[in-house]
C-alpha cells in the first residue's frame, strides 16, 4: 500500500472532496432551489385505487380556477411509452387507460403557486371503474389471477432458469444439504432530498434541470417522448441527494409532466415531490423471497447451490430484468461455487414500482446464503470465519483470471484478506472466549462477506468520454457525462486529472453533467462512474500533456518524451533543474498559434464490449469489468426480554476497491453503504402494505436509523490494482451494502441461537422467535 | 385564501428584517422562497429529517415545523450565516477536512445541530453529540464521520 501511495502526487491520498465547501457552507444547489422569472408551480394529481379502469377524465373546473396556466393529462403524451427496452416499455408518464398501482399519476396542473395548483388538483374529476387487484406474487403468478398487463400471462415480468455443472450429483456428494426459505423487506430508498424538477422551453429546446443521477438517461427517454432530436434536449444536472438507482435515476410523473406543462403554458414549472410522494409513489428495492438450498462437505467445503427466487416488480417492469440477472448470477462470488443452479421470477402486482437499488439484487441473496452458511457452520461445528475463509476465491496471480462457472471474470479477489482483516481488526477468537451475556442482554457477532461488481456494462452506448481543458490562465477544467450523486467522483476525476497533470486539486475545476456540451455516458449506476470516467479523464488529461509538452519542447529544445511535470514544474526528467513553470509552458501553448485551444480527449473502452441483455436467458457471461470485496463484522446487544436489537460501536470492515483513489471517500462510503441500506434492512427499515397502500409514507412512521445507533467500524484497505480498472480501482461500497445485513442477523443468531429469515429483525419479530425457541427446548 | 398580512421583525443572519407575511407559511417557507436562504433543505416537511434545521436564539429547531410569525422579535440564524465571510466555523472545517458530507443534503442540518450543541456545551461527549443530531437524518454518510467531526470542532473551541 505504501509503495503504491508514495508514487502518487495526489492519488491515494484523502485530500476533502472539492464539492464539500459548497455543501457545508449552504451553497451547493440542489434541483429544489432552481427558480425563473415567470415560473408555475406543478402538482400530480394521483388515483386513489391500486387498480382501476379510467372511464372519463373532467378538467373543465380545473381549467377555470383563476391562477390555473395549464392541465394535462396522460392522453397528452400521444401514447408514449417508456421502459428500460424497447420489450419492456409499459409504462407512460401519466396513466391513459388504467392505473396499475395505489397514487399513480392521472394528470397534473401548472399553476401561479402551490395551493392553487393544489386546488385545482381537487377539482379535476375522475370517473373509476376499480378492478380487483394482486398484491403477493405467488398469488399472481396463478392462472385466473387479476392481470396488471393483460399481454403478460401469469403476470410474469420476467424468469430465467440456469443450470451450471451438475448440482444433483453435487447434493448426492455433500455430507451436509439444507433448504431455507428467506424474506427481504418492502424497502425505500432512503434519500432525504425528494425528487425535484424545474423546465422551460427556450429557443426551442426543452430545458430541465432535475435531480437525475443518470441525466442521459432522460435525454434519450425525453427525445422520444417529446420528438426533438437530442440536439434540442438539454439535461442540466444540479447538485444531487442521493440517488441509490430509482426515481432519481431513471424518469417519473413529474418528469414529463413539468416538461409538456412549460411547453403547453410557454412558462418555467417546477414540480418538488413531497416525501409523502416519495414514500409512497416513487421506486423501491424489490421485496423478495428466496429459498436457498446448499450441499456442504464434512470440512465445510460448498459442493453445490440452488437459489429459487421470486421477487414482486411492483406495477411496471423498470429494471427487474437485470435485478434478477444480478440476484442470482452474482451468486457464484466470492465463495468458490462449482455447481449452481437457479429457478428465478420477477412478478407484476399492484404494488409500488421495485426498481435498482444500491447492493442491486446481489444483497437479497447475499442475505439468504451469508446467514445460511452460519446455520450450516454450526451443524458441522466449524467457525463463521474460517467457513468463509476456505470458500473464498483466492486472488488470482497476476496475468491469471479466475473464471466463476458462469463465467465471471475476476482478476483480483481480496475476499480473504478482507475476512482475516476484519476479524483481526475486531478481535473475533479473543470476543468468543469471553462470556456475552449480562443478564436478559445477550450480546453476540456476526460476520458476512461479498462481492460486487464494478464498471456495469450493458448494452448498446456504454462508453463513456472525459475532456480536459487547460485555460491560458493555467486553471483546468474537466468534462465528463458522468455524474456524482453524493459519492465523490467529482473528487476523483479532479484527483485523476491533477495527478496525470501535475498540477493541484485547487487548479481542477469540475462542472456538473450539461448534455448540450458534455459527452453521453449511461450515468450512475452499476458502480460504473470512476472505471469508466476515471479512465477517460485520465486519457483526457494524458491528451491535453501531450499537447502541452509539445508546446514546452519546443520552448526548451528537447523532445517532448524527454519532459515530465511535477508540482506545477515542466521539467527535463535527466535534470531536473532545467524547468519552466506550468503557466509558462500554458501561455506558450495556448498562444504559440492564433485560435490554439488546449483541449485533451478521452474516451473509456472497457465497458463497449457490452454483455448482451439476451444472455440473461443463459446467466452465463460478465456484466461487470471487475469486483471488488469485502468483509463486516457487527456486535449486536439483543434484550431477550423485549426483542430489540441494536448494534454496539463496536464493529469491522474490510474492503478490496483495488486501489483507494481517496480512502477517506472509500471509507466513509463503505460505512455509510453498510449502514443505511443494509443494517437497516437487517433492523428497521420496511413498508407496511395494505392492499396497495404504504400506511408508513413518512420518516416517522418509517423507520430509519439514527446516529445513536451507528457502530463505528475500525476499517482497512485491502489493495488489490486491479488490471482493468484506472489506478488499479474496482468499486466500493456496494459489497459492502450487501454485507451490513448478514452480519447482523448472524449476529443475533450467534448472541440467541434465532436465525431471523425474514427481515426486518423488528423487536416483535425476535421477541417471538425466541419464545419459540425456548417453548421448543422445553417440549424436547 | 385571503389571510391578512402580518408584520413580522426579526434578525436573520445578523441582519434585521422586517416584513409583511402570510400567517400560514412556515419559516422554512420564509427562509427558502422570500428571503431565498435555499441553504435550509425541504426534506420530510415533519420535523423527522432534520434537513431544515435552523438556530433560533441558539437552539436548535425545525424550520418546517415553525410558523414564520413566530420568529417575531427573535434571532434566526441559518447556515448561510454560520461561517465568518470566507473563514468556515470549526465545524464545517472538520466535516470538510474529516470527509464527513457525501452528498450533502443533510450537512445544513447537521451544522446546525452542532452549532446549537457547542454553543450551549463546548465540552460535549460522543454521546451529547449522537444526542444532538439524533433528529438529523442522513441517508449515505453512516454518521461516523459527522460524529467524530464534531468531537474534533469541540476541540478545536475549546482551544485544544
Amino acid at each position: 500500500m505504501e509503495d503504491n501511495k508514495n508514487n502518487y502526487a495526489v492519488l491515494g491520498k484523502s485530500v476533502p472532496r472539492v464539492d464539500a465547501p459548497l455543501k457545508v457552507t449552504g451553497q451547493a444547489k440542489y434541483a429544489a432551489d432552481y427558480e425563473m422569472a415567470g415560473m408555475l408551480w406543478g402538482i400530480i394529481k394521483r388515483a386513489p385505487y391500486a387498480h382501476a379502469r379510467i372511464l372519463s377524465i373532467d378538467t373543465s373546473k380545473a381549467e377555470k380556477l383563476p391562477g390555473v396556466k395549464g392541465v394535462i393529462i396522460g392522453k397528452d403524451f400521444g401514447g408514449f411509452k417508456w421502459g428500460w427496452q424497447a420489450h419492456t416499455r409499459d409504462e407512460t408518464p401519466l396513466a391513459v387507460d388504467k392505473v396499475r398501482y395505489m397514487y399513480e399519476g392521472v394528470a397534473a396542473v401548472a399553476a401561479i403557486n402551490k395551493d392553487i395548483a393544489e386546488e385545482a388538483c381537487d377539482l379535476i374529476d375522475v370517473q373509476y371503474e376499480e378492478l380487483p387487484a394482486v398484491f403477493d406474487p405467488f398469488e399472481a403468478m396463478k392462472e385466473g389471477a387479476p392481470l396488471v398487463h393483460e399481454d403478460k400471462p401469469r403476470n410474469i415480468l420476467v424468469e430465467y432458469h440456469w443450470d451450471f455443472g451438475d448440482v444433483d450429483k453435487a447434493f448426492d456428494e455433500s455430507y451436509l444439504v439444507r433448504e431455507d426459505l428467506f424474506q427481504t423487506p418492502r424497502m425505500g430508498k432512503g434519500y432525504i432530498e425528494p425528487p425535484a424538477v424545474l423546465a422551460w422551453w427556450e429557443h426551442d429546446t426543452l430545458h430541465y434541470i432535475g435531480a437525475k443521477g443518470s441525466p442521459y438517461m432522460l435525454w434519450r427517454i425525453f427525445g422520444r417522448a417529446f420528438k426533438l432530436p437530442l440536439s434540442k434536449v438539454r439535461v442540466i444536472q444540479p447538485i444531487i441527494g442521493c440517488d441509490f438507482g430509482g426515481t432519481k435515476n431513471d424518469g417519473h410523473a413529474l418528469d414529463f409532466a413539468a416538461i409538456l406543462l412549460a411547453k403547453k403554458t410557454a412558462r418555467p414549472v417546477k414540480i418538488v415531490y413531497t416525501q409523502w410522494e416519495e414514500l409512497t409513489t416513487c421506486l423501491r428495492r424489490h421485496a423478495m423471497w428466496v429459498r436457498v438450498k446448499m450441499g456442504l462437505s464434512k470440512d465445510g467445503l460448498i459442493k453445490g447451490l440452488y437459489t429459487n427466487v421470486v421477487a414482486d416488480g411492483g406495477a411496471y417492469a423498470r429494471m427487474s430484468p437485470v435485478t434478477m440477472y444480478l440476484t442470482n448470477g452474482q451468486c457464484t462470488v466470492p465463495y468458490k461455487i462449482d455447481n449452481f443452479r437457479t429457478d428465478t421470477w420477477n412478478i407484476y402486482t399492484n404494488n409500488p414500482i421495485a426498481a435498482a437499488m444500491r447492493g442491486h439484487g446481489m444483497y437479497h441473496t447475499r442475505y439468504a446464503i451469508d446467514c445460511q452458511l452460519d446455520l450450516m457452520a454450526k451443524e458441522l461445528g466449524i467457525d463463521p470465519v474460517e467457513i468463509r475463509h476456505k470458500n473464498s476465491i483466492d486472488n488470482p496471480k497476476p496475468g491469471e483470471i479466475y473464471y466463476t462457472v458462469n463465467k465471471l471474470r475476476v482478476a483480483t479477489c481480496g475476499i480473504k484478506e478482507c475476512i482475516e482483516q476484519s476479524a483481526k481488526l475486531f478481535g473475533w477468537d479473543e470476543y468468543h472466549k469471553t462470556k456475552k451475556t449480562d443478564g436478559p442482554i445477550a450480546r453476540g457477532a456476526g460476520i458476512a462477506a461479498s462481492a460486487f461488481l464494478s464498471g456495469a456494462r450493458l448494452t448498446g452506448h456504454n462508453s463513456c468520454s472525459a475532456i480536459v481543458r487547460i485555460n491560458e490562465d493555467g486553471s483546468v477544467n474537466v468534462l465528463t457525462g458522468a455524474s456524482d450523486v453524493g459519492m465523490g467522483s467529482d473528487t476523483a476525476m479532479c484527483a485523476i486529472a491533477a495527478e496525470v497533470l501535475g498540477v493541484g486539486m485547487k487548479d481542477v475545476e469540475i462542472k456538473r453533467v450539461d448534455t448540450a456540451y458534455s459527452y453521453p455516458d449511461p450515468g450512475s449506476y452499476g458502480s460504473r462512474v470512476t472505471i469508466y470516467a476515471g479512465e477517460a479523464t485520465m486519457k483526457a488529461a494524458e491528451d491535453a500533456k501531450r499537447q502541452l509538452l509539445e508546446a514546452a519542447s519546443k520552448e526548451m529544445n528537447v523532445f517532448p518524451e524527454e519532459l515530465e511535470i511535477r508540482d506545477k514544474k515542466v521539467f527535463i526528467k535527466t535534470d531536473e533543474t532545467r524547468y519552466l513553470p506550468w503557466l509558462d509552458v500554458v501561455r506558450a501553448a495556448c498562444y504559440a498559434n492564433i485560435g490554439n485551444v488546449i483541449v485533451g480527449k478521452g474516451v473509456s473502452r472497457k465497458g463497449t464490449k457490452g454483455f448482451s441483455p439476451k444472455a440473461f436467458s443463459t446467466g452465463e457471461g460478465d456484466v461487470g469489468t471487475n469486483y471488488g470485496f469485502a468483509a463486516q463484522i457487527n456486535e449486536v446487544e439483543v434484550d431477550t426480554e423485549t426483542g430489540v436489537v441494536r448494534c454496539t460501536e463496536k464493529s469491522s470492515m474490510a474492503d478490496d476497491c483495488g486501489f483507494p483513489l481517496n480512502p477517506a471517500i472509500v471509507e466513509t462510503q463503505c460505512i455509510g453503504g453498510s449502514y443505511h441500506q443494509s443494517i437497516s434492512a437487517a433492523l428497521y427499515e420496511e413498508f407496511v402494505m395494505d392492499k396497495g397502500s404504504t400506511l408508513n409514507p413518512n420518516f416517522v412512521d418509517y423507520k430509519r436509523p439514527r446516529a445513536y445507533e451507528a457502530p463505528f467500524p475500525k476499517f482497512a484497505h485491502v489493495i488489490t490494482n486491479d488490471p482493468y480498472g484506472p489506478f488499479g480501482v474496482k468499486e466500493c461500497s456496494e459489497a459492502t451494502t450487501c454485507t451490513g445485513a448478514p452480519a447482523v442477523i448472524n449476529a443475533i443468531y450467534d448472541a440467541t441461537g434465532v436465525m431471523i429469515k425474514n427481515m426486518p429483525a423488528t423487536p416483535e419479530k425476535v421477541w417471538r422467535a425466541l419464545k419459540e425457541k425456548k417453548e421448543a427446548e422445553k417440549n424436547k | 385564501m385571503k389571510d391578512e398580512l402580518k408584520d413580522l421583525k426579526f434578525k436573520v443572519n445578523g441582519k434585521k428584517i422586517e416584513l409583511k407575511v402570510n400567517p400560514k407559511i412556515l419559516l422554512l417557507e420564509l427562509l427558502r422562497e422570500e428571503l431565498k436562504l435555499t441553504g435550509t433543505r425541504t426534506g420530510c416537511e415533519v420535523s423527522a429529517c432534520g434537513a431544515c434545521t435552523v438556530n433560533l436564539d441558539g437552539k436548535a429547531v425545525r424550520a418546517c415545523s415553525i410558523l414564520a410569525v413566530q420568529v417575531n422579535g427573535h434571532e434566526v440564524v441559518t447556515i448561510e450565516g454560520v461561517a465568518d465571510g470566507e473563514k468556515l466555523h470549526p465545524i464545517q472545517e472538520a466535516m470538510v477536512n474529516h470527509g464527513a458530507i457525501e452528498c450533502g443534503f443533510c450537512t445544513s442540518g447537521m451544522v446546525m445541530s452542532a452549532r446549537a450543541l457547542l454553543l450551549e456545551n463546548p465540552r460535549a461527549t460522543r454521546e451529547d453529540i449522537k444526542k444532538a443530531i439524533q433528529g438529523n437524518m442522513c441517508a449515505d454518510s453512516g454518521y461516523v464521520k459527522y460524529v467524530e467531526a464534531i468531537e474534533m470542532a469541540a476541540k478545536v473551541i475549546q482551544g485544544k
